[in-house]
């Protein structure tokens, strides 16, 4: 029991609107990622769940209850905030009985439940420390014991990765997902890292200016951005925009005038209403191939090599918009030496430049299986 | 160990309190939600502000420009403006002996004497001591703490401690023996006695704002003596040009802070010179207040608020030009 | 050694290491000069107040309490004062049996069948180092100091507790809650900053009296419970405390009270202490208001008792002195303790 219904939420101060007609429904036992650039009103969304923050209009259900006028404490929800705040002048014992004092749970059980979450947490040698005597790291894992004592219906993260170190982030990201996987409840993340969103959601919400952009799975969403703002958000590094004309429609799909006496066939959906517009088409870094004879004119500006894979950095001939592409092993072109770059035809995404929004791609073509190259 | 005993005792006993306490608070909480209880922590605060600070700021006017001995403004005769033209009949201000209410112009006159003496006195030793204590000096903490000590004490106590060491026989005469000068009664000396109170005043309050202008002083970023140095300022030039002009707005703000104090000036004065003695030559305006309304059953409140409310306009003078300052310091 | 102690540098400490300029020297003076102006008026009157009332009023005086010796000599009733005296270029004790003019009467207290006439110009008191005890414990018993005492602990114990609680609890709301009013209600506290006692003492005596407070404890206790300054302090340390504390303990299921109580109060120790010394020392040395309000001597407070009894014991000094230096004794204890906590304190709230 930890399903939640949002409903036509929407969130104003005074004359700012910072959340638009928010709906969205999230399943018992998944994991939900809310990811967004800063100011996207990810965090107040998730504090709204929480009931720390009051909604202008719409309705929230936890469980089937309607939370709209209960208190933090009464919607059966824990947090985890990105300070974490544990509260400095309790030891790690209290801070994790505090809650279940709070709600007058007997002392036995409390004991019992800190007990069980210490254990689960690897906490134990530090429950009569203070907080200010532990590690990020430790913190970090007090602060979801605290969540995890009160066995709540769903659990908020707002952002608790963002005081750690990048090696203990990686470590605490697989440790949540566990977690997550050992206790099965409801989980909702907030981030604005991608790489947490892509690694740890079975279902992420991608905001932007208090909207909704797009509701899916990591891979829908990466194999099939809805818009400009999806495609170029996730993936890194970031999708190349390459301008185009469609020129033709047929059955395996459009084809599309790149320039330079190029042409490419898609597997999007045919529309002839389309030939004649400017279009932009979407690739990733991974998916050009390269080659000496054939496709589009590239100018190699630098590359950086990771040894194992390498980024190079460049511009189509004649233009300024950098354009970035994937190399697997290392691979040193000399700067100002040209290569010729075609992308892989199933993996062309293509947008619309007026309304932003992607052109659906013909269902058949489609073939997750090897999605991540 | 004992210590940590006593603290967790005080600790059991006020979370017993509070026990107590919170049940029927919460039961607020219920009852007016969550939303409202800022309005409940205020209360008991508002509450005795109103009764004890703002009802008697708006009864102060009021009170001024009525008469007759009754303590209440219900029973009081309005007399308009009689108080305040009692006060300011005067044929030349500068004999106070020619003014209808002469004892209130001599605490005028005594007042502004002292508030000049004193604010220039005590500005000049506290920013004389706080420039020394600047200094990476040995035993500064020391030092700090000893100026600062007087400020700890009483009025009161300071006032006896004073008058018994400027008594006839007190060891400031025995100095003065045996430099073969003869004894002298200095608080029954209108001048002794007027310069004393300065004396005891700044030995009081010194200490106060030497630690204010010290904060001051070492908010200086230490760079900027660095820069100094190495331009080959003279120390005076130093002083002159970087620290005295850096320092400029918290001498200020003491400046005004020092002169709202000293009009207020009242309880070691008191008690030094016996209620303003001798005659009335240590008579300041709040003692002049004083005395109108609870000195001797004169109950002259009327008189003694319409003092008041002339004070009170100079205070609030001194204090919006400090407030002015102090926003000015922060921009 | 190079970590080892060196009093001469440290003595020598100076601006610019290894040279002592004429600034140092006046720098010195004046630090010098200023100890002693602040110590020796209290010393000197914690000195005085073990003088016996036979020897507090003698001049020149002597530094330290001293007291004549007496001897019992054989044939006398009363004990004798001892002196030296000077006879015959020879010097010698004696006993003082009278004294007539000029002249007094002298025995040898080993041989008292004799006595001698001697010039008092000859002779000199014989004395000890003395504790006059009683000055202390006179006051203690015979007069009301005890109750005075009894009041003013009273008094600023429980003016303290209040304080600390009323002003934190408004503190907690100006700081940690959005609500309509707050900024107006803020800026009303703060405004009576600018009104001092002094300007509204007649009307404020006249609410006293009109509640029913006057000559009691609770009426010098309860007007000055709410403080802008204290609700100032707090306030701004309150602001210091993160949001998501309060957040957490909410999630946590605690009730409004609760936080203020189990969160934020404990965050808030240490600018709890500092107004809490410092309301200790406001009301400990209060004057003007309690000589308004209370009228009846079994109500004096310490400063209001001594007050009174400086215009009674006008010539006892040795009693005045010696609740002075009662009354002294807290303050100098509260000062040696928490001097570093106080001064950093006034330096960071600028109050007093």
């Amino acid at each position: 029991m930890g399903n939640l219904k949002l409903t036509n939420i929407s969130k104003s101060f005074g004359a700012l609107t910072v959340l638009h007609d928010i709906n969205l429904s999230i399943d018992d036992g998944k994991f939900v990622v809310f990811v967004g650039p800063s100011g996207c009103g990810k965090s107040t969304l998730l504090r709204i769940i929480a009931g720390l923050e009051d909604i202008t209009t719409g309705e929230i259900e936890i469980s089937g209850r309607d939370v709209v006028h209960l208190s933090p404490a009464e919607r059966k929800i824990a947090m985890v905030f990105q300070s974490y705040a544990l509260y400095p002048h309790m030891s790690v014992r209290k801070n994790l009985a505090f809650g279940l004092e709070n709600l007058r749970f007997k002392r036995d059980e409390i004991e019992v439940r800190i007990n069980e979450a210490a254990r689960m947490l690897a906490i134990e040698p530090y429950l009569d420390r203070k907080p200010r005597q532990l590690s990020g790291g430790q913190r970090q894992r007090v602060a979801i014991g605290r969540a995890i004592v009160r066995n709540p219906d769903i659990f908020l993260f707002d952002e608790p990765l963002s005081n750690l170190d990048a090696a203990l982030r990686v470590q605490t990201r697989a440790e949540i997902t566990k977690l997550h996987r050992d206790i099965k409840t409801t989980m909702i993340y907030v981030t604005h890292d991608q790489v947490e969103a892509m690694t740890m959601a079975d279902q992420i919400v991608v905001l932007n200016s208090g909207r909704i952009e797009q509701v899916g799975t990591p891979l829908e969403l990466f194999e099939r951005p809805k818009n400009l703002f999806v495609a170029g958000f996730l993936g890194s590094p970031r999708m190349n925009m390459l301008k185009a004309t469609v020129i033709g429609m047929h059955d395996d799909g459009m084809t599309l005038d790149m320039g330079y006496g190029t042409t490419w066939t898609t597997g999007i959906e045919p529309d002839t209403s389309m030939i004649g517009k400017a279009v932009l088409a979407g690739v990733r870094p991974a998916h050009f191939s390269v080659s000496e004879q054939d496709g589009l004119p590239f100018v190699v500006q630098y590359y950086e090599s990771l040894g194992t894979e390498t980024y190079v950095y460049g511009t189509l001939e004649g233009q300024s918009d950098q354009i970035i592409i994937h190399q697997a092993g290392h691979f040193s072109p000399a700067p100002g030496s040209r290569l010729k770059i075609t992308p892989l035809p199933d993996r062309l995404h293509v947008f619309d430049p007026e309304t932003g929004l992607a052109i659906p791609r013909k269902a058949k073509q489609r073939d997750e299986a090897h999605a991540f190259a | 160990m004992r210590l940590l005993e006593v603290r967790d005792m005080i600790g059991r006993l006020a979370g017993l309190l509070m026990g107590i306490v919170e049940a029927p608070i919460n039961a607020l909480e219920g009852f007016m939600g969550r939303k409202r209880m800022p309005y409940l922590f205020l209360a008991p605060n508002l509450l005795l502000f109103g009764i004890f600070t703002f009802l008697p700021i708006a009864i102060a006017a009021g009170y001024a420009f009525t008469g007759g001995t009754e303590l209440f403004v219900s029973d009081r005769p309005f007399v308009g403006f009689d108080n305040f033209r009692q006060l300011l009949a005067c044929e030349d201000y500068l004999r106070p002996g020619s003014c209808r209410e002469s004892l209130f112009w001599t605490a005028i006159w005594n007042t502004l004497w002292f508030v000049a003496f004193n604010v220039t006195a005590t500005l000049l030793a506290a920013l004389v001591t706080a420039l020394i204590l600047n200094r990476a000096i040995a035993a500064r903490g020391f030092f700090r703490a000893i100026f600062f000590y007087p400020v700890l004490l009483s009025p009161v106590v300071i006032g006896l401690i004073w008058k018994w060491f400027l008594d006839r026989n007190g060891l400031l005469n025995a100095f003065l023996q045996i430099l073969g000068v003869p004894p002298e009664i200095f608080l029954l000396d209108v001048g002794w006695s007027r310069f004393f109170v300065v004396v005891v005043s700044v030995w009081f309050h010194m200490g106060f704002y030497t630690l204010i202008l010290l904060a001051g002083l070492q908010a200086i970023p230490k760079d900027l003596y660095e820069a100094a140095a190495i331009d080959a300022a003279s120390p005076r030039r130093t002083l002159l040009r970087i620290t005295l002009p850096l320092l400029g707005p918290n001498l200020l703000v003491v400046l005004i802070l020092l002169m709202i104090r000293s009009v207020q000036i009242f309880d070691e004065a008191w008690v030094l010179t016996n209620g303003g003695g001798p005659g009335t030559a240590n008579s300041f305006i709040v003692q002049y207040i004083y005395q109108m309304a609870f000195g001797s059953d004169l109950r002259l409140f009327g008189l003694a608020s319409a003092a008041s409310v002339l004070m009170g306009l100079v205070l609030l003078v001194l204090t919006l030009i400090q407030l002015r300052l102090g926003r000015k310091m922060e921009s | 050694m190079s970590h080892g102690f060196n009093p001469i540098g440290f003595l020598t400490r100076t601006r610019r290491p290894g040279r002592i300029e004429i600034t140092d020297i006046l720098s010195w003076l004046w630090l010098i000069a200023g100890t002693l102006a602040v110590l020796v008026p209290v010393v000197w009157a914690g000195l005085s107040s073990f003088k016996p009332a036979a020897e507090i009023t003698r001049f020149p005086p002597t530094l330290l309490p001293r007291t004549a010796v007496e001897t019992s000599v054989q044939g006398y009733e009363k004990p004798l004062s001892l002196w030296t005296v000077t006879i015959d270029g020879k010097t010698r004790e004696m006993a003082m049996v009278r004294r007539i003019g000029l002249k007094a009467q002298m025995v040898d207290p080993q041989s008292p069948e004799a006595p001698v006439s001697v010039d008092v110009r000859a002779m000199s008191p014989v004395q000890k180092l003395t504790a006059a005890t009683e000055n202390y414990t006179d006051p203690l018993t015979r007069f009301d100091f005890l109750t005075f005492l009894k009041n003013s602990v009273f008094v600023t114990f429980v003016a303290t507790l209040l304080t600390l609680i009323v002003n934190a609890m408004a503190a907690f709301a100006l700081s940690k809650y959005r609500f309509r009013g707050k900024n107006a209600i803020f800026v009303l506290i703060i405004s009576t900053l600018m009104i001092p006692l002094t300007v509204v003492m007649v009307p404020a005596y006249l609410v006293v009296v009109g509640v029913g407070l006057v000559d009691s404890l609770w009426g010098i206790i309860i007007p000055t419970v709410a403080s802008p300054t204290a609700v100032f302090l707090l306030r701004q340390y309150m602001l210091t405390i993160p949001d998501e504390l309060i957040e957490a303990a909410r999630v946590d299921a605690a009730s409004e009270f609760r936080i203020f109580w189990r969160i934020i109060l404990p965050l808030t120790a240490p600018a709890l202490a500092v107004l809490a010394i410092f309301s200790v020392l406001w009301r400990w040395n209060d004057f003007l208001w309690p000589l308004i309000v209370l009228s009846s001597r079994e109500n004096f407070t310490l400063q209001v008792g001594l007050n009174a009894f400086q215009g009674e014991f006008s010539v006892q000094w040795h009693y005045i002195l010696a609740m002075t230096f009662l009354s002294l004794l807290p303050v100098t204890a509260v000062f040696l303790f928490l001097q570093k906590y106080i001064t950093t304190g006034i330096a960071g709230t600028g109050m007093k």
